[in-house]
């Protein structure tokens, strides 16, 4: 029997996982597909908003703030890449100048600290490259940029540290109130639990009814992004806004943590949860982008993906009880990644209110490290290859990863089960050849620390198979 | 008349070949076009390359080709004869990986030091 | 400290050390990342290679093995399995290897040999879904030669450039269907005695102004989309044809591997996406010298052999104070119908006898004349029968001609009847 069992370990819920290894409890987390981070956490802007978006008195507008704090220090804490750039938005009209006056009302209301008006000289001035017709912009200082998928890594492996149990490839298939507590079937056996947490993302709608009667949509939207080569990285170095629409905060133009620029995203509705890009879509997205910055240099484009975000027919998140026991944290659409660290803290004022009670432990570890070889001084490289051989084999020749440092990957409390797993670890394919170089290497390392055949090895989900077969009369079939 | 595209070096030059004049090549640029006109209007031939299992090497498998060109018509079955061989390391360029492929008289033959 | 280091022990590497080493230099180093020389020519097991060098057609891997039998007779020092990281100005390498731990090494000259990486699914946006299966060719002929995995059984190929053609015949000898070729020029990319030899001899059908604009497949390539395309290379809806795949390969270009180049603030010409080089190789950074396809992407080892041996050549000079005065020195630019030029810049008192000039041309001519200009004076004219995009050229220039020119020289084609 746990005490917490939380469905989904995409930000949301590792931040919940984070949150609740904390305490004395027996904690659970099920994700259906072999990682964490695997959904809308793994492809979205990776931009930690600053919080004069939302409408003031939203759970959205008091948790983007909370978060945006609390990431801060759980980044530095956890080994988190994170670099607080600020952003701005723009306007290039005077209908859009109004607008920025309302948004740095709201982000007033919403305590957001450091807001400026600034005129269009003054914006060019921060960042050269914007294009001449900005009129005007608003400066949010707090605004910053990290590696989500690391992000949720980094507050999963410490819940696991902290001994949360973690079932990947767990797909939760009906649910069943018990006396006390969840009686959550899966597809590898029955799971007791006091609490479930709903944090399953753009299935959120349909695990909630496994437990209750509708009470919300999900309509996923979809949001195709271009990501450059590292030749583009400063383009920009801020994250630059175009005044929100009704479809969300529209197309943005920003550095990433690993030195990139990343463009987009557009926004249309995919009933069935699709993450393709198309033609149009990223047409549009490019066009966008231009208007605020005209120089970009789309041919430096080592990679286009989309992702899914949990939108609801409500407007703010929905953190609340559907039935005794059973917490939706559900429509975690943008500013979602800002706001998981808060929006696990109130789910578990939520628990400890209807009495779960929340000692800390003695033991609780709440620290992070990982050797990072690229960003050594020669002096720092020197030793430790002096140290472990296995860091002077580099693996991935456009990010410099090393063999070592996939070696502690697949030690670490969630090891990587797929070659993309390996990349969102460690970065090995991250950059401008997308593994052209590094994916038979990375496969060979896998196949052999696993001890497998390199035929098992997947590139990301199960079923997502890279090898057919061996060649001259192979037995060794997949 | 025959319009063929030589092969037998990167030029790639248009060959017309008259199979009522003897098979007379014209088009070509030097005499192993042909030589190559007749040849592929009459017993097309290819050297074949593919590789074989190896044990003990720094990789899995060696490179090998015919040592000489055999008919078009047997490359499947030249091919095949590689299913099942497995050399041992060490491994010369030149040494003999199958004899007398399919009867030809060709040798399929290790492209690298292993 | 070095005389020479050489980054990179492909076949650039490999020629530009062994005839440094014979032009006298003692103390040469090649860097080579991977656990053996040879570079590329490794994975390359078809024949073909060698006709212009060797006057005989060899394998990749029996190419690379003379290249490295000829210097296991030099004293030239090896370190394979290492990673250059960096390359400073005043010519020090940093490198780093499992077995030769983190050095720092200075050399009188270096060799830039890092050849090129191949251009993938991001770079040409091919819109679809994210599933496995999408590889390079490269990437897939690594697999299947050196590894011995075959990457997929129903396949479709996206660029005829010629690893894409090789590769659809390596996949369909090893069991692999190939059910097309597809190619969004009006022309192809390869060579065309490997459409014959690696298509037509396989009825591998060659899809021309086409391209790939839809991928489906959650986990992996289910469906491949093909389209036709309009003269701006726009597809043209309704043209649609679905393949049934578990694989496409990606044969779409290749791109000059020039990070430790731009680090080390050297030119780059953006044509090229290679260094800036002068006659004999050297780039804007003395004493630093750039070949094969790190300086610009060639379709024959044949002439980076050629290319790597005169860079190899001056970089002896450079160390062993061999090097004519520098003098004037020659742009060389790019007119009409041409792409690129290498070399970028020509030092007329450093040609010894004649200077090569290659370039591309970036459209199909039939009969044509290569015009070279000093200004509005035509100085050399060449004829040609036929040029392509996808076959490099190469004219010989006498040093009294340049000699005679003076700021820069102008190369261009004029096609006299189209084919």
């Amino acid at each position: 029997m746990y005490d917490v069992l939380i469905v989904g370990c995409g930000i949301t819920g590792a931040a919940a996982a984070f949150q609740f290894s904390r305490y004395r409890l027996k904690v659970a987390v099920l994700e259906r597909e072999n990682d964490v981070a695997d959904g809308t956490t793994k492809a979205n802007s990776a931009i930690l908003h600053a919080g004069y978006d939302p409408e003031p008195g939203t759970l959205m507008a008091r948790l983007n703030v909370r978060g945006s704090a609390l990431a801060r220090q759980l980044c530095t804490r956890l080994d988190v890449p994170y670099r607080q750039c600020g952003s701005f938005v723009l306007a290039f009209s005077p209908e859009e100048s109004v607008m920025l006056h309302t948004l740095y009302q709201r982000g007033q209301d919403n305590g957001v600290p450091g807001l400026r008006l600034l005129t269009g000289e003054e914006a060019r001035a921060a960042d050269p490259n914007l294009s001449p017709q900005v009129a005007a912009a608003l400066y949010a200082p707090t605004a910053a940029i990290c590696s989500p998928w690391e992000y949720c890594l980094a507050l999963a492996e410490t819940a696991v540290r902290n001994g949360a149990d973690l079932h990947l490839e767990t797909a939760v298939t009906g649910l069943e109130r018990l006396e006390e507590g969840w009686l959550v079937h899966t597809n590898r056996g029955d799971f007791r639990s006091r609490y479930v947490i709903n944090a399953a993302g753009v299935f959120a709608q349909a695990l909630h009814e496994m437990a209750a009667p509708k009470t919300f949509a999900i309509h996923p939207s979809r949001g195709q992004y271009f990501l450059l080569d590292k030749s583009e990285g400063d383009r920009v170095s801020h994250v630059i806004f175009q005044c929100p629409g009704p479809s969300g905060k529209g197309v943005l133009v920003a550095p990433t943590v690993h030195g990139n620029l990343i463009v987009g995203p557009n926004a249309d509705p995919v009933p069935d949860g699709d993450v393709g890009t198309t033609a149009q879509g990223l047409a549009y997205v490019r066009s966008t982008a231009l208007k605020s910055v005209p120089s970009v240099n789309f041919r430096a484009s080592i990679r286009n993906f989309a992702g899914v975000r949990a939108v609801s027919d409500r407007g703010d998140f929905i953190i609340e009880w559907a039935a005794p026991g059973f917490l939706d944290l559900a429509g975690i659409c943008s500013p979602g990644l800002t706001a998981a660290p808060a929006i696990a803290e109130y789910a578990a004022q939520l628990l400890e209110r209807d009495g779960l009670a929340l000692e800390e432990k003695e033991s609780y570890c709440c620290q992070r490290r990982r050797i990072r070889f690229h960003d050594l001084s020669p002096a720092e490289k020197a030793r430790l290859v002096a140290q472990d051989s296995a860091y002077g084999r580099v693996i991935c020749r456009c990010e410099t990863v090393t063999e070592g440092e996939i070696l502690d990957a697949l030690r670490s409390p969630i090891p990587p089960r797929s070659v993309d797993g390996v990349k969102r670890r460690v970065g090995a394919g991250l950059g401008r050849c997308q593994g052209g170089f590094c994916g038979p290497r990375v496969v060979e390392i896998l196949a052999r620390e696993q001890q497998v055949s390199p035929g098992a090895i997947v590139q990301d989900r199960a079923g997502s198979w890279l090898l057919a077969g061996q060649t001259k009369g192979g037995t060794d079939h997949v | 008349m025959k319009e063929l595209i030589c092969i037998v070096c990167p030029k790639g030059c248009h060959l017309q070949v008259d199979e009522a004049q003897d098979y007379h090549v014209t088009g070509n640029h030097c005499p192993r076009g042909e030589e190559y006109g007749k040849m592929e209007l009459t017993h097309p031939t290819r050297v074949v390359t593919s590789t074989v299992r190896c044990t003990g090497g720094t990789h899995p498998r060696c490179p090998v080709k015919t040592d000489a060109p055999i008919p078009k018509g047997l490359i499947f079955q030249a091919v095949r004869c590689l299913d099942g061989v497995e050399l041992t390391a060490p491994v010369h360029a030149g040494d003999i990986v199958v004899p007398d492929v399919c009867g030809t008289g060709v040798s399929f033959i290790a492209t690298r030091d292993l | 400290m070095y005389d020479l280091i050489v980054i990179g022990g492909g076949p650039a590497g490999l020629a530009a050390a062994c005839a440094a080493w014979e032009k006298g230099l003692k103390r040469i180093l090649i860097v080579e990342r991977d656990r053996e020389l040879g570079g590329i020519l490794n994975q390359c097991i078809h024949n073909g290679f060698g006709l212009h060098y060797f006057k005989e057609e060899l394998t990749g891997p029996e190419y690379a093995g003379r290249f490295i039998r000829l210097l296991a007779d030099t004293g030239v020092e090896v370190r394979l399995d290492t990673m250059v990281l960096t390359v400073t100005e005043d010519r020090q390498v940093h490198m780093v290897g499992k077995n030769t731990g983190y050095r720092i090494e200075k050399a009188k000259a270096i060799i830039l040999a890092m050849g090129c990486r191949e251009r993938t699914r991001g770079a040409i946006a091919i819109p679809g879904q994210r599933p496995a299966g999408v590889f390079t060719a490269g990437a897939a002929q690594r697999y299947v030669n050196m590894e011995g995995w075959l990457p997929g059984r129903r396949v479709v190929i996206l660029g005829s450039g010629d690893i894409g053609l090789i590769m659809a015949r390596r996949m369909t000898l090893e069991g692999a269907r190939v059910l097309a070729c597809v190619e969004v020029m009006p022309y192809s990319g390869g060579l065309n005695r490997n459409i014959v030899q690696c298509l037509h001899d396989y009825d591998i059908p060659l899809y021309l102004s086409h391209t790939v604009t839809d991928i489906r497949g959650r986990d992996r390539v289910e469906q491949v989309v093909v389209s036709k395309v309009d003269e701006h290379r726009q597809p043209i809806p309704g043209t649609e044809l679905v393949f049934d795949c578990d694989t496409l390969l990606l044969s779409v270009g290749l791109i000059p591997e020039n990070e430790l180049t731009r680090q080390a603030g050297i030119a780059i010409d953006p044509r090229t996406n290679g260094a800036v080089v002068y006659e004999d190789m050297e780039t804007s950074l003395p004493g630093v010298f750039a070949c094969g396809n790190v300086a610009h992407v060639h379709d024959l080892v044949d002439f980076v052999t050629a290319e790597s041996q005169r860079a190899g050549r001056a970089a002896a000079d450079c160390v062993l104070g061999g090097t004519a005065p520098e003098g004037s020195v020659l742009e060389v630019k790019t007119g009409d119908g041409v792409t690129y030029t290498v070399p970028q810049h020509i030092r007329p008192g450093r040609v010894a006898k004649n200077c090569d000039l290659f370039f591309r041309v970036n459209r199909v001519c039939g009969d044509s004349q290569i015009l070279v200009q000093s200004g509005d004076t035509p100085i050399a004219r060449f004829s040609r029968d036929h040029l392509a995009p996808g076959e490099m050229e190469h004219i010989v220039l006498p040093r009294s001609l340049l000699e005679g020119a003076s700021g820069s020289i102008t190369v261009s084609i004029r096609e006299v009847a189209s084919k």
